[in-house]
């Protein structure tokens, strides 16, 4: 296996060139920050609980990462790909059963009281591990937190833990909490979950239901002169039209996460003022895939799999369904991941005869009506592009014999009819790839633990030669072993095709040309926006 | 008064079946929605696994048979406790009695504009049948009426916030503006006149209608010739004996509507991001948050009720031969 050697920061700006061929290049010279301002963003929901170190999702982090902090953030140029926030230094043990993190001097909560490692410690121990849904599984084996002083965090595992897993896990799912708010409550429930108290840039200072959130200037911010914003208002816009008109009406200065339909993008991109941004999304790249239920008889055989992989024609669903605003997907691992994507791994061209011939080797011929068999299509209902590619994927079956018959339920409906009552032949499903791929990719191919468990492996399918290396991944150390591991994996999954991965996508920020310092980081939409500024 | 009173004593009472018909009703159409709200939970938070699903389920009471559940919310409904709100996380009287003035506000304003320009203008096509005014305001009428309108309220979002920036674009109200008494008020208005606007156009065409039709009816009938013989004015007739005439089928058409009111709201409510019941009501079907459905349907229907009432004592008014048998039974 050859080992991978551009450069981290390389690809990603590849990528990101790549990502971004259709957007307009934002200035690159530095201008002198303008302080004050209230930045209005469009919100198109209203997280039930805010608590980002409880529910790790972007439509949490989208608000609460301004309020409440990681111990550190992506970056386009820092080492290993991380900025630091509440910690500055981090360290791993050659063993693998300790991390130290130092932490940051000087830091305050908004309420006044001190930052302190017995917070870390509390968060880790009290609900990264037990509550938090990534941190479940990436701080399984952590076992205690020491705190030999107020700034340094020991982190010891039960069993060796690779340093490179938490590393790539700090931005999404170490939220630090202050232990004095919620030691001794019934944390799920604590009022600070909805009115939040953090060391972040930004204090949180109203909810008002169905309107809006403001947050407000943390005049104690240990950022020398951050943040530059007065107020960040995110005003509640559930319609996907309001957005892009709100944006044009000049109501509001920006809308993340593809607020604004892609369809809207070419011309919303023409108005002046208003610039289409693809940067900012790199580190929580969706990726759009084709789930398969390894119960249903035909699916189970490996020709059928295949079949289905040849009829799919990746390029013109990015250029058709994504409109351009995607990748062909080679593999489980994003191309925006360098540090684990493998560019060796096994490929299928789009190439229906290949596909025929196949199914007929498989053993099932066409019927007069010339069907070979019907499936049941389930298209996950969370993004237009994931309904789309339905409808698309019903055509690309059609043409080698393949009935499939699609069902559109809402997102519940959805949600139990493939991860609890197993429903289903086919789904289209959006999961994302966090910067590791034990935090959110290799739950869809191992051997399911536990039935019901929500974006995991829905499909029954078990390969045991893939569960070791996923094992052996998952306590692996050393960072090369682990990384190469993680290699074999993508080649055993491309080639066994537990799950078919078509494309992978970015979101799209709209933004009016007055806002500044956009998109600087892979994480833009969910990091803490104290760097950024509008024109006075 | 004593026949209104009468009258309002017994709806009220026979209302009381209605809302219960309407509470089990919802009940089991929810029930037979696939999918619960931990389902439509763990979807917008990214998932957790089994045990956190079983804790939840436990917590929010999903965990126990539908009759047990439907039975434990009449109890709490009959103590005027609508219980808490899965997807809010908060009681869900408060939340609906927050949202509640909004699209009252909304609904109430269109409603009232459409009736008022409505009707008149339906006085001014039905005083001349086949004038020209009268083909004119029909045919404007039609076109009006076959408008959806979340596209009127898109077409005029589009001209008069994009284009010109003369009104506000969305929401009730400026926000976190720091607004007080009359510069509050003024802005609502504001905020008001381009979603109350998409709709009273499209209402205001049925009025208009409702309104000409029961002119031309009337028109034809005995004591209007008798009128016009006696040598009374046409202004005279016009006001006095067709128009009053003519105005009963749309009262009874104002108390139909009142039914209508959220589901028009739905609409309109998200194109002009104006928190109000009928978005309220969206979201909660979208996460399968039965007790907050449940309350708003239960505050509904009073209300339709409510307003039913207020319709049958000014019919009762206009015209005296209405509700009395009912009153005298």
């Amino acid at each position: 296996m050859t080992k991978f050697l551009v450069s981290r920061r390389t690809l990603l700006g590849a990528t990101a060139a790549l990502l971004a061929s259709t957007a307009l290049p934002r200035a690159a010279f530095a201008q002198d920050a303008v302080k004050g301002g209230r930045l209005i963003v469009a919100a198109d929901s209203e997280p039930r609980n805010l608590n980002p170190a409880i529910v790790a999702s972007n439509g949490v982090f989208f608000i609460a990462s301004k309020v409440i902090e990681p111990l550190a953030e992506a970056s386009f140029d820092g080492e290993n790909g991380l900025a630091p926030r509440l910690a500055t230094a981090w360290t791993g043990s050659e063993d693998g059963l300790s991390a130290t993190f130092t932490l940051r001097e000087g830091v305050t909560w908004h309420d006044g009281k001190p930052f302190t490692s017995e917070d870390v410690a509390f968060s880790a121990l009290n609900v990264w591990k037990p509550l938090q849904n990534l941190g479940r599984l990436v701080f399984a084996n952590l076992e205690a937190v020491d705190t030999p002083d107020p700034l340094t965090a020991i982190f010891r595992f039960s069993k060796p833990t690779p340093f490179q897993l938490i590393r790539n896990a700090l931005p999404a799912t170490t939220s630090v909490l202050p232990k004095h708010l919620y030691e001794g409550t019934d944390i799920p429930e604590n009022p600070a979950n909805a009115q939040l108290v953090g060391t972040g840039p930004f204090k949180f200072t109203e909810y008002k239901p169905g309107e809006y959130y403001l947050l407000s200037r943390n005049e104690t911010y240990w950022g020398e002169s951050e943040p530059n914003l007065d107020e960040i208002l995110y005003r509640v816009l559930p319609d996907r039209a309001a957005a892009a008109g709100a944006l044009e009406a000049e109501e509001i200065h920006l809308a993340a996460f593809s607020a604004v339909p892609l369809a809207d993008l070419a011309r919303i991109g023409e108005v002046e003022g208003i610039e289409v941004i693809s940067k900012g999304y790199e580190g929580l790249t969706y990726q759009l895939v084709v789930e398969i239920n390894h119960r249903t008889e035909q699916l189970a055989n490996l020709k059928v799999r295949q079949a289905i992989a040849h009829a799919i024609d990746k390029q013109f669903v990015v250029d058709t369904i994504f409109l351009g605003y995607a990748t062909a997907a080679t593999g489980i691992v994003p191309q925006n991941a360098p540090e684990f994507y493998n560019p060796e791994t096994p490929q299928y061209a789009f190439d229906v005869d290949k596909a025929n011939a196949l199914l007929d080797e498989a053993g099932y011929p066409r019927a007069a009506d010339g069907n070979r068999f019907t499936l049941r299509l389930l298209p996950a209902p969370y993004f237009n592009e994931t309904r789309q590619f339905g409808d698309y994927l019903r055509q690309a079956l059609a043409e080698i014999g393949i009935d499939a018959q699609i069902a559109n339920n809402d997102s519940a409906a959805h949600q139990q009819a493939v991860y609890t009552d197993h429903a289903f032949d086919l789904a289209i499903a959006p999961p994302v790839f966090r910067g590791d791929p034990a935090i959110s990719t290799t739950i869809l191919l191992r051997t399911a633990t536990a039935e019901g468990v929500p974006f995991s492996n829905q499909g029954g399918y078990s390969n045991t030669a893939l569960d070791t290396l996923i094992d052996d991944a998952l306590i692996a150390v050393d960072e090369e072993e682990r990384t190469a591991l993680y290699n074999e994996v993508q080649v055993v999954a491309a080639e066994d095709l537990p799950l078919i991965n078509v494309a992978e996508w970015g979101f799209i920020t709209v933004a009016r040309t007055s806002v500044h310092n956009v998109s600087n980081n892979p994480r833009w939409a969910v990091s803490n926006w104290s760097d950024t500024w509008i024109d006075g | 008064m004593h026949r209104a009173g009468k009258l309002v004593l017994r709806r009220l009472v026979g209302s009381i079946p209605v809302l219960l018909i309407v509470l089990v009703g919802t009940f089991f159409l929810l029930e037979l929605a696939s999918g619960d709200a931990v389902d439509a939970y763990l979807v917008s938070t990214g998932g957790g696994d089994a045990a956190l699903v079983e804790t939840l389920r436990a917590n929010w009471g999903l965990d126990q048979s539908p009759i047990t559940r439907l039975g434990l919310y009449l109890w709490n409904v009959l103590h005027l406790d609508f219980g808490y709100s899965v997807l809010l996380n908060r009681p869900i009287l408060t939340v609906v009695l927050e949202r509640l003035p909004n699209t009252l506000l909304l609904m109430g304003s269109a409603v009232a504009l459409s009736f008022g320009i409505g009707s008149l203008l339906g006085i001014a096509a039905g005083s001349r049948p086949g004038s020209a005014r009268d083909r004119l305001l029909s045919i404007g009428s039609l076109a009006l009426y076959a408008v959806p309108s979340f596209w009127l309220g898109l077409v005029l979002v589009v001209v008069f916030s994009v284009q010109l920036r003369w009104l506000p674009l969305s929401g009730i109200e400026t926000l976190a503006s720091g607004k007080a008494g009359l510069d509050r008020a003024l802005d609502i208005i504001r905020h008001l006149v381009l979603p109350v606007g998409a709709l009273a156009l499209i209402y205001l065409a049925l009025y208009l209608r409702l309104m000409r039709a029961g002119m031309v009816e009337v028109w034809r009938q005995d004591f209007v010739l008798a009128a016009r013989a006696k040598g009374l004015s046409r202004r005279r007739i016009v006001w006095r004996h067709v128009a009053r005439n003519a105005l009963l089928p749309l009262v009874t058409m104002l108390g139909l509507q009142s039914a209508t009111m959220l589901g028009g709201s739905v609409v309109i409510e998200s194109v002009f991001s104006i928190p109000g019941l009928g978005r309220l009501a969206q979201e909660a079907v979208s996460g399968r948050d039965t007790p907050l459905l449940m309350g708003i349907i239960v505050i509904s229907a009073v209300l339709v009720i409510l307003t039913n009432l207020i319709v049958d004592v000014v019919y009762a008014f206009l015209d005296p031969r209405v509700g009395a048998s009912e009153a005298s039974a």
